[in-house]
């Protein structure tokens, strides 16, 4: 065994006795959950080299659907599960196909736009309950065996679609089809005259990145029982970029380190606010934790001119360096 | 009374003249969003919140320093414009080598910066602000009564645009900005100061986002987050007519902004989302948008 399955094993088994060490369970299905979202993200971002600035759109898609089918259909919970991916999967495939049309900077804008035109769907239809979002949503059983009213069972189904999930980014990525999308990131005009449809692999990626995103969105509303706009915002976007971000892109377990510490973040700026007017006595630290998006843009301003490569990124060049030198 | 499609007429012209305001902000946007892009390659996501600091130093303006509107009008896109410079000089210059996502990606973050700021000293709710004294009432038409601030506003708006439009094909300057655009470096070796043009064309930018924000002061709530709501329209404006020409700008900007407006008469759910539905049209019809030359 390798060394990096070896870390992947560890890391697998400290992941599954974290509820056992009283760690507060829905934080880390919460990290779990937005870690997923972000892989499915940096599938694009990082291994096909698409900016898409819309992904919100079916982390919220997928939710509303799944919520919407098991509450008010009656459906089994891993069927409710499924139709979210499925929704997602949809939805990405009409908005892939029409942004796929334009790339670089436009694919962007694209994305961007045809998530708000969801976001604005979402806020006027009637099954979404608009402003209130989608809420008691029933949590169910799994295949009729397993009670997911506890948190402590519904962990381990949570680690499990995560664990699926990662597994199939890792399938993908090491398969000739990533091989494919990386010679895209890397050259597209060299991967069109050697004779790819590059088309529609950037379509296939894209529908692949949506529903690994529904099935964030899908597992998220199961674990907080309600599916709300927030999912679907511009900022949901922003937020989910700049997780690939922090963490590295186009590095696999970068978005994971990256989810981590947004989530964190986003918990823990409110003390922090209160702990510097402690220390200050400037009042204004108090109401960092309502406008957290303050921390937020100034962690993307410092990682966009400074921090490009992510932690796995500059880890990794570390790494290289000391190996260099150790040659010498 | 008369009506148009069983609109009563009154209704369905205050509409239109509500979209024509609308345009009005769109060209002006998506004008100095084309005018960057042409130059520095960057598209400006902090376009919207510039746009909003704009109209909020308008609100500064009046409340802590009692300077009227029209002082403003002009104060306010400066100081909007040396803020945009102070980002090109210490953040944007960095970033040009690199691949032109990065740019948005900066500018994404500035705006979270600003609006963040923003909201944690005046809230998420709008502040108000009165339109200029002399401006205030309507004009009697026969047809219709005008608000004399929105005719005002698209007035000014569209001076604006036409004015920005002769300067860069009708001018030297202008000339030498469009050469930028197409060979930077050729244009550097006849002795122009690039590195200064570019600066003072993302101010110029900036500053007509800034002038937008001023006039939309007393239509809309002086409020944080104005500016990211119309900035994604504006986007999706830009991708249907393409960033090739100015005045293609301009006119898609005004034009959605008629049909959007009308939509709102015919089909109110549809308003929010029928810019979004025409670029994803546009796109499968003709990608490069209706002005745009595909490179």
């Amino acid at each position: 065994m390798n060394r990096q399955n070896l870390g992947y094993l560890l890391a697998l088994i400290l992941l599954a006795l974290i509820p056992l060490t009283g760690i507060y369970p829905v934080f880390v299905m919460k990290i779990m959950c937005y870690a997923l979202f972000a892989c499915a993200f940096n599938l694009l971002l990082g291994f096909t080299g698409l900016l898409s600035f819309g992904h919100a759109a079916f982390l919220g898609s997928a939710a509303y659907a799944s919520g919407h089918a098991i509450k008010l259909w009656g459906f089994p919970t891993e069927v409710g599960l499924a139709f979210g991916v499925l929704v997602a999967g949809i939805l990405g495939l009409a908005m892939g196909a029409i942004a796929i049309r334009r790339s670089g900077i436009y694919f962007a804008m694209i994305t961007l736009a045809l998530s708000q035109m969801v976001y604005f769907f979402f806020l006027q239809a009637n099954f979404t309950g608009g402003e209130d979002g989608l809420q008691g949503v029933p949590r169910g059983t799994l295949f009729g065996l397993i009670d997911l009213k506890s948190d402590f069972n519904l962990y381990y189904v949570v680690m499990g679609i995560f664990v699926l999930g990662f597994f199939i980014i890792w399938r993908t990525v090491h398969s000739p089809f990533g091989q494919v999308l990386k010679a895209i990131r890397e050259n597209e005009a060299r991967a069109i005259s050697l004779g790819y449809d590059v088309d529609r692999f950037k379509l296939l990626a894209f529908v692949l990145s949506a529903m690994l995103a529904g099935l964030a969105g899908s597992t998220k509303m199961l674990i907080f029982v309600s599916a709300t706009l927030t999912d679907a915002t511009w900022q949901m976007s922003g937020l989910v970029i700049l997780m690939t971000l922090i963490g590295g892109l186009g590095t696999l377990i970068g978005p994971v380190i990256g989810a981590f510490i947004v989530v964190l973040l986003e918990n823990k700026v409110g003390e922090l606010g209160a702990t510097l007017t402690g220390w200050t006595g400037i009042e204004w630290f108090q109401r960092l934790g309502e406008s957290v998006s303050i921390v937020i843009g100034l962690i993307f301003v410092i990682c966009v001119l400074a921090f490009r490569r992510g932690i796995v990124g500059e880890f990794g060049a570390w790494l290289e360096r000391r190996k260099a030198l150790k040659q010498n | 009374m008369i009506t148009i499609f069983g609109i009563p007429l009154q209704a369905f012209l205050g509409q239109l003249l509500l979209g024509l305001v609308n345009g009005s902000f769109y060209a002006i946007l998506s004008l100095g969003l084309a005018v960057i892009f042409g130059l520095l390659n960057v598209i400006n996501f902090a376009h919207g919140a510039l746009y909003m600091l704009g109209a909020f130093l308008a609100w500064m303006g009046l409340n802590y320093l009692g300077l009227n509107y029209w002082v403003m009008l002009i104060v306010a896109p400066i100081l909007v414009g040396l803020f945009g410079i102070l980002i090109e000089k210490f953040l944007l210059k960095h970033l040009y080598k690199l691949d032109h996502l990065y740019g948005l990606l900066l500018t994404f973050g500035i705006t979270l910066l600003i609006e963040g700021l923003f909201r944690s000293f005046y809230g998420a709710s709008g502040q108000p602000y009165s339109s200029p004294e002399a401006l205030r009432g309507a004009t009697n038409l026969g047809f219709m009564m005008l608000p004399n601030y929105r005719a005002w506003v698209v007035v000014a708006s569209l001076t604006v645009c036409l004015i920005t439009w002769f300067v860069i094909e009708r001018t030297r300057l202008g000339a030498l900005l469009r050469a930028g655009t197409e060979n930077p470096r050729l244009v550097e070796a006849f002795g122009v100061n690039v590195p200064l043009m570019i600066t003072l064309t993302y101010g110029f930018g900036v500053a007509l986002a800034g002038f937008a924000g001023v006039l939309a002061a007393p239509i809309i709530q002086v409020s944080p987050l104005m500016g990211s709501n119309l900035i994604i329209v504006v986007f999706a404006v830009v991708v249907i007519g393409g960033m090739g020409s100015i005045l293609g700008a301009i006119v898609t900007g005004l034009g959605l902004g008629v049909i959007e407006g009308l939509t709102k008469v015919f089909w109110p759910e549809a308003s929010s989302t029928v810019v979004f539905i025409i670029m994803a049209i546009v796109l499968l019809i003709r990608p490069a948008g209706l002005f745009g030359k595909e490179k």
